[in-house]
């Protein structure tokens, strides 16, 4: 009974983050090609989606490496992209935080965008879980996410030039993401929250090394908290 | 690129090492040390409010059109999240969206 609902929450976590691959494939391929072109050789294109695994950063670390940028400005500007996942650490901690130290880290890993969102949902809409199921649900969500991102950064590396790098995928990115969030807007408070972090963002899109969005969503917080706080 | 091949690694091994102390950093030091009330609200909101921002510039000012904002992609930014809020279903806001991006563009040029 318990490894049948078990299976069923990682299954569940598989099939949530089942649609998400159309984001990570064309990007995973286009870091592969791009980092190619850069001038890396294969191992340090596959070092970068393995130890960094944020596609994000990734590409700005390689642009600003190619505007041969001091390294200093290389790495803060790369590791500000992915500032908002110490968020997400925060957040998902009350839900997976009494795990063991190996699995935390292992969670840690593979805290990203649709990772954290996705798992999040679930254990606003399901909060009756037990830890284990929740554990599993996220994982579940990684399996068709980690795995394309390794395996399409090592397809655009290899068959590189043949690929064009000028497709329209710019879109994807808002589409998936907005599809992941749309269904979060439960409350008035989280449609405040979400209206209040597109406002701020958009006002602060000139603060540097990306801190804006950083802002926006530190306030887009605060709002949708303090209208929960007075509405109860 | 004026780095050497070592130089790239150190960047890359710094990159990962500073990536995954971000992301492990709450869950690694807190873990099941209980939160305050007040911090699990905020925390609540994680998810919107940092996903709207986060896509919030590519909507109104898109790379692809150098910034200049495209109707096509804000039509196409709201029926995502009209179909997404709707129905609390992720692939067909996708697929609606997808359509209406593609249709828009079509008809408007």
């Amino acid at each position: 009974m318990r490894s049948t609902t078990a299976n069923s929450a990682l299954w569940r976590g598989f099939l949530a983050g089942l649609p998400f691959i159309i984001v990570v494939i064309p990007f995973a391929i286009l870091f592969g090609v791009v980092a190619t072109e850069a001038g890396l050789p294969l191992a340090q294109v596959m070092g970068f989606s393995f130890l960094v695994i944020a596609g994000a950063s990734q590409f700005v670390a390689l642009q600003i490496m190619q505007d041969n940028a001091p390294t200093l400005v290389v790495l803060a500007s790369a590791l500000a992209v992915n500032l908002r996942m110490a968020m997400y650490s925060a957040a998902i901690t009350p839900h997976l935080g009494s795990q063991p130290l190996w699995k935390r880290a292992l969670i840690a890993y593979f805290l990203v965008d649709q990772t954290y969102n996705l798992a999040a949902s679930e254990y606003e809409t399901r909060p009756e879980q037990s830890i284990g199921e929740k554990t599993l649900f996220f994982f579940g969500c990684m399996l068709p996410i980690c795995p394309l991102w390794y395996l399409g950064t090592w397809v655009g590396a290899v068959v590189g030039e043949t690929i064009p790098t000028n497709l329209n995928i710019d879109f994807i990115v808002p589409i998936a993401f907005l599809a992941m969030v749309a269904p979060a807007l439960r409350t008035g408070a989280h449609i405040a929250a979400a209206f209040v972090s597109i406002v701020a963002s958009l006002a602060l899109f000139w603060v540097p090394f990306n801190l804006g969005l950083l802002l926006a969503a530190l306030l887009a917080m605060i709002v949708g908290a303090e209208i929960e706080r007075r509405l109860q | 690129m004026n780095f050497s091949t070592f130089e790239i690694w150190w960047i890359i091994a710094i990159l990962g090492i500073g990536t995954f102390l971000i992301r492990f950093s709450f869950i690694g030091m807190i873990g099941s040390r209980k939160m305050p009330d007040w911090v699990l609200r905020h925390l609540r909101y994680t998810s919107v409010a940092v996903l709207p921002g986060l896509v919030a510039p590519l909507v109104i000012w898109p790379d692809a059109t150098n910034g200049v904002t495209d109707p096509s992609r804000l039509l196409a930014a709201a029926t995502v999240v009209i179909v997404g809020y709707r129905f609390k279903a992720v692939v067909r806001a996708m697929v609606a969206g997808t359509v209406v991006l593609f249709a828009a563009q079509a008809l408007l040029g």
